[in-house]
C-alpha cells in the first residue's frame, strides 16, 4: 500500500532538514498549482512505496496567507494518510497551536518534537508521554540536525497512517462545543465523519473559503449565524478570537503539565547575539557592513572575476573561437557556424555566464536566510520600503540588482508574501545595472563632455521608477486587498546548515539554468536570424558580399516611428533598443558597428577610455547632437524591458506567464511615458509645441493622478 | 484605552482585547497574542518602526500600526 505523508510546521522549525534528512537526494522541486509556493516531494529512503510532501511552513490553518491556503487545501482536499507535525521544542507554545489545528482534520497526526538537543542543552524537560497521552497521538524526540530519531519518527507516522482516522482529544469549553455541536448537525453532517468537526470549527470562525466551498443554502447560514451571534454576545468577543484563546488557553495548561524550564530570565546565546546585532545605535553599522560584504563578494571582486571569465575567457576566447574553428573545419556552413556560435551560443552563454556569481549570492543569501539574519534585515528596513508597497527584504533584491538584474530578481525568494514579492519582482529590473553602464558611459561620452552626472541621474532615475512604481502599482487592482500583514517572527539565531545552505542554492541555480536553456535558447535564436538574414535581392544570409538590410533592420524602421515622439526615431536606434534586450551593453556595439566608424569594438574601447572626443560621432550620426533626444535614448533603455537573462528570471520567479507579460508590458509602458515626457518637457522649455507636447502634459496629469490619488481598495475602516 | 503602542522598551503588560479585524488581526492572534498573555517590548527598530516584542517565550515583530489594535492593561 502505498502511504503518502505531509510534513507540516511552523517555519524555522527545522522541517526542511527533516525532509532532507528522510529523503536524501530523491526530491523533486516544482510549484504547488497556479501560485509561486514552492513544492517538495520526494520518496522515504529505503520505503518506495512512501512519498513524503514537504508542506509550506505555516503558523495556522487560516484562509488568509497564500501558504496557509495552499497547506490546508492540500490537507483538505488531498488528505494524505498521516500529516508528520515537527514542532520546535524550543518554542513549544506557539508550535503546538498548529498541531490543534492539524488535529482537527482527523487524519492520523504524530508529532516530532524537534531541536531536542538544544533542549537538552538548556536543561530544559519535556514530558513527551503526558504530551502524548494529553495529545492523543505519538508523540517523540528528534534532532533533524543530527539525524536523530528522524527515521523512528517516520516509522510512527507510517504505522499511523494504517491505524485509519483520528479523533482530537482537546476540546472548546462547553459553550463553544455546544455551538459546534450545531453547526455540525445543521451543516456538515452529510460529509464523512472524521472532517466534520474540522469544517464544523472553520464555520463557527466564519471562514469565507469553506463557506464557499460548502455551498450551504441561506436558511442554514442564517440559522448557523444566529448560534455564532449569541455566543459572541455572550463571550464579548468575536468567533475567530474565541477559538483563538481557547486554543491558547488549552495549550497553555498542556504546556504547564509536560514541559520544565530550567532558568526562566537566564540570556540564552541568541539573545546575546541579538543584543548587539539589533541594537539601536550598532543595528544599521552592522546593517551596512553585512551588505557590504555580500555585495562585495557576490558583485564586486569574486562575482566580478566570475562574470569576466566565464564571458571574457570561457565563451569568449575558448568555447566560441575553438567551436567556431571546429565547424569550420568539418566545412559547414558559413550561416550555420554563425547560428551556432553566434546565436546559440553567444546568447545562451551571455546568459550562462551569470551563473557562477549567481551561485555565489545564493550561497550567502541563504546563509542570512538559515542563521535567522535575513528576518532582521526586514525589520531594520521596513520602515522604509513599505511606503512604496515594497517588503524590508527587498531591499536585498534592489542591492543585488545594481549589479545584476538577474541574481537580484532571484534574490526576491526570500520574500514570503506574495504580492511584495511581486511587486519587488517588477521593479527590481529598474536599478541600473552593471550592463546598462556603458551605455551610460556612452550617452555621457557622446553628448555630455562625459560629464559624471550622467551616471548619477540613472541611479536616481531608477531608484525612482522603483519608488514611483511602488506607490501607483500597490494602489492598482493587482496588488489591491489586505495589506500584507507585518507580523513576523524573529527566530532564534543558528549557525547555517551546510546541506541546506548547498541544497537551496542548487535548486535556485539549476532553475536560472533550465530557463536559460529553453527561453533564452529560443530568444537568441530568434534575435539571431531576424540580425543575420536579409529580404533585399532574395532571402539570403548577410554576407560581406552579399550584403542589404537584416530583417532587423526593415523591422527597425517600423519600430522607430513608435520612437519619434521620445526623439530618437532612426532604425538604428530602434534596433540598438531590440538588441539591447539579448545583454544590454549591446546597444555600445550596435551604434558602434553603424555608425562611420564601423567597428563594435573601437565603440566598446571609446567607452572604457571615457573619450568623449571620439563617442562625439555617435552622438551627432544619431541624435543629431541633441542632449534631449540622447538623454530620452538613455531613459528609454534604463528602465524598458530587461535583457533576455532578466525577463527569463522574472518569468521563473512569477512563475506565472500572465504575470511575467504584465510586468515587462508595465516596464515598456513605464519606461516610454516617463521619456515621452522628458523628451517633450525638454522641447517646451525650448518653445517647441506640438501634439506630442500635449499628450506628453495628458500622460504627466494622469502620472500625478495615479501617484496621489487615494488608494481605491484600501479598506475604510 | 492603553494600548501596545504605549509601552516602552522594556516594559510589560497584559493583553485585555483585541480590536481591528481580518487577516491582520487573525495573524497576530495565530502568533499567539491573545487574550490575558503577557507581552513585553524588548526593542524599537534603529528607524523607529516596528518593535521586537517577547510573547509566549519568543521573538516576534509588528508595526506600530499594528500594535495601536492590542489593547492592554
Amino acid at each position: 500500500m502505498d502511504i503518502r505523508i505531509a510534513l507540516a510546521g511552523n517555519p524555522d522549525c527545522g522541517k526542511t532538514t527533516l525532509f532532507n534528512s528522510l529523503t536524501g537526494a530523491r526530491q523533486y522541486v516544482g510549484n504547488w498549482p497556479g501560485v509561486t509556493v514552492e513544492k517538495k516531494e520526494g520518496k522515504l529512503k529505503n520505503h518506495n512505496d512512501v512519498t513524503i510532501t514537504d508542506l509550506p511552513g505555516i503558523y495556522s490553518l487560516s484562509p488568509y496567507t497564500l501558504e496557509e491556503v495552499v497547506a490546508r487545501n492540500y490537507l483538505v482536499g488531498e488528505r494524505p494518510d498521516v500529516i508528520l507535525n515537527i514542532v520546535d521544542g524550543t518554542n513549544l507554545e506557539r508550535n503546538l497551536y498548529l498541531s490543534t489545528q492539524l488535529m482537527e482534520l482527523g487524519i492520523p497526526v504524530v508529532v516530532a518534537i524537534n531541536m531536542m538537543d538544544v533542549v537538552h542543552k538548556n536543561g530544559d524537560k519535556i514530558d513527551t508521554r503526558e504530551l502524548g497521552r494529553a495529545l492523543g497521538c505519538p508523540v517523540l524526540e528528534i534532532s533533524a540536525l543530527n539525524s536523530e530519531g528522524t527515521m523512528e519518527a517516520a516509522e510512527a507516522a507510517i504505522k499511523a497512517a494504517k491505524g485509519g482516522s483520528f479523533v482530537p482529544m482537546h476540546t472548546f469549553s462547553g459553550s463553544v462545543e455546544h455551538t459546534i455541536a450545531h453547526i455540525e448537525e445543521a451543516a456538515v453532517h452529510a460529509l464523512p465523519e472524521p472532517q466534520q468537526r474540522w469544517y464544523a470549527i472553520k464555520l463557527f470562525e466564519r471562514d469565507e473559503k469553506v463557506m464557499e466551498q460548502l455551498k450551504l443554502s441561506d436558511t442554514v447560514l442564517s440559522h448557523i449565524e444566529s448560534d455564532i451571534a449569541a455566543i459572541e454576545a455572550e463571550l464579548d468577543d468575536d468567533a475567530e478570537a474565541i477559538i483563538t484563546n481557547e486554543r491558547y488557553v488549552y495549550i497553555g495548561e498542556l504546556v504547564k503539565a509536560c514541559y520544565r524550564k530550567k532558568s526562566a530570565g537566564k540570556m540564552s546565546t541568541s539573545d546575546k547575539i541579538d543584543t548587539v546585532i539589533t541594537n539601536r545605535i550598532l543595528a544599521l553599522p552592522i546593517f551596512v557592513a553585512v551588505m557590504w560584504l555580500v555585495y562585495t563578494i557576490s558583485i564586486g571582486t569574486i562575482g566580478d572575476w566570475t562574470v569576466g571569465f566565464m564571458n571574457d575567457t570561457l565563451f569568449g576566447e575558448w568555447i566560441i573561437p575553438g567551436v567556431t574553428a571546429a565547424l569550420e573545419g568539418w566545412g559547414v556552413a558559413d550561416w550555420l557556424v554563425s547560428l551556432v556560435a553566434d546565436g546559440i551560443i553567444g546568447g545562451v552563454g551571455a546568459v550562462l555566464g551569470f551563473v557562477p556569481q549567481m551561485l555565489i549570492l545564493f550561497i550567502l543569501l541563504a546563509m542570512l536566510e538559515d542563521c535567522g539574519y535575513m528576518a532582521r534585515v526586514a525589520f531594520i528596513m521596513d520602515r522604509i520600503f513599505r511606503k512604496f508597497g515594497l517588503s524590508g527584504k527587498s531591499f536585498i533584491p534592489m542591492l543585488v540588482a545594481t549589479g545584476c538584474g538577474v541574481p537580484g530578481i532571484m534574490a526576491s525568494r526570500t520574500i514570503e508574501q506574495d504580492r511584495d514579492r511581486k511587486m519587488t519582482i517588477m521593479t527590481t529590473g529598474f536599478i541600473p545595472c552593471g550592463a546598462k553602464m556603458p551605455i551610460v558611459g556612452l550617452i555621457a561620452g557622446a553628448l555630455f563632455g562625459g560629464s559624471s552626472w550622467v551616471a548619477t541621474a540613472a541611479y536616481f532615475i531608477g531608484v525612482g521608477a522603483v519608488i514611483v512604481s511602488g506607490i501607483i502599482l500597490k494602489k492598482t487592482r493587482a496588488f489591491a486587498g489586505d495589506p500584507a500583514p507585518f507580523v513576523m517572527e524573529l527566530p532564534a539565531y543558528h549557525s547555517p546548515v551546510a546541506s541546506n545552505v548547498l541544497r537551496a542554492t542548487w535548486e535556485r541555480g539549476w532553475s536560472f539554468i533550465k530557463r536559460a536553456g529553453t527561453v533564452i535558447l529560443a530568444a537568441s535564436v530568434i534575435i539571431w536570424v531576424l540580425n543575420s538574414l536579409s529580404f533585399e535581392g532574395g532571402f539570403h544570409y548577410i554576407t560581406e558580399e552579399m550584403g542589404g538590410a537584416s530583417i532587423l533592420e526593415v523591422l527597425g524602421s517600423f519600430i522607430a516611428v513608435l520612437f519619434v515622439p521620445l526623439g530618437f526615431g532612426n532604425w538604428q536606434a530602434a534596433v540598438a533598443t531590440v538588441l539591447g534586450l539579448v545583454a544590454k551593453e549591446e546597444v555600445v556595439g550596435v551604434f558602434g558597428s553603424l555608425s562611420s566608424m564601423a567597428d563594435a569594438d573601437l565603440a566598446f574601447e571609446l567607452v572604457d577610455a571615457a573619450d568623449s572626443v571620439g563617442l562625439a560621432v555617435i552622438g551627432q550620426e544619431f541624435f543629431g547632437g541633441s542632449k534631449l533626444a540622447a538623454f530620452s535614448f538613455l531613459i528609454f533603455n534604463l528602465l524598458c524591458a530587461p535583457c533576455f537573462a532578466a525577463m527569463g528570471a522574472i518569468k521563473r520567479e512569477m512563475n506565472n506567464g500572465k504575470w511575467t507579460w504584465f510586468a515587462i508590458g508595465y516596464m515598456c509602458v513605464f519606461a516610454y511615458a516617463i521619456s515621452l515626457i522628458v523628451y517633450q518637457l525638454g522641447l517646451l522649455v525650448g518653445g517647441v509645441f506640438t501634439v506630442w507636447t500635449a499628450v506628453a502634459v495628458a500622460v504627466l496629469l494622469v502620472l500625478v493622478y495615479l501617484l496621489l490619488r487615494r488608494n481605491p481598495y484600501e479598506k475604510l475602516n | 484605552m492603553r494600548t501596545l503602542r504605549d509601552l516602552k522598551t522594556g516594559e510589560s503588560s497584559r493583553v485585555v482585547k483585541l480590536h481591528g479585524e481580518g487577516a491582520v488581526k487573525r495573524r497576530i492572534m495565530d502568533m499567539g497574542i491573545t487574550r490575558g498573555v503577557e507581552v513585553y517590548v524588548r526593542k524599537l527598530a534603529p528607524l523607529g518602526d516596528p518593535i521586537e516584542l517577547t510573547v509566549r517565550g519568543y521573538e516576534l515583530s509588528i508595526r506600530k500600526a499594528d500594535a495601536e489594535n492590542i489593547e492592554i492593561e
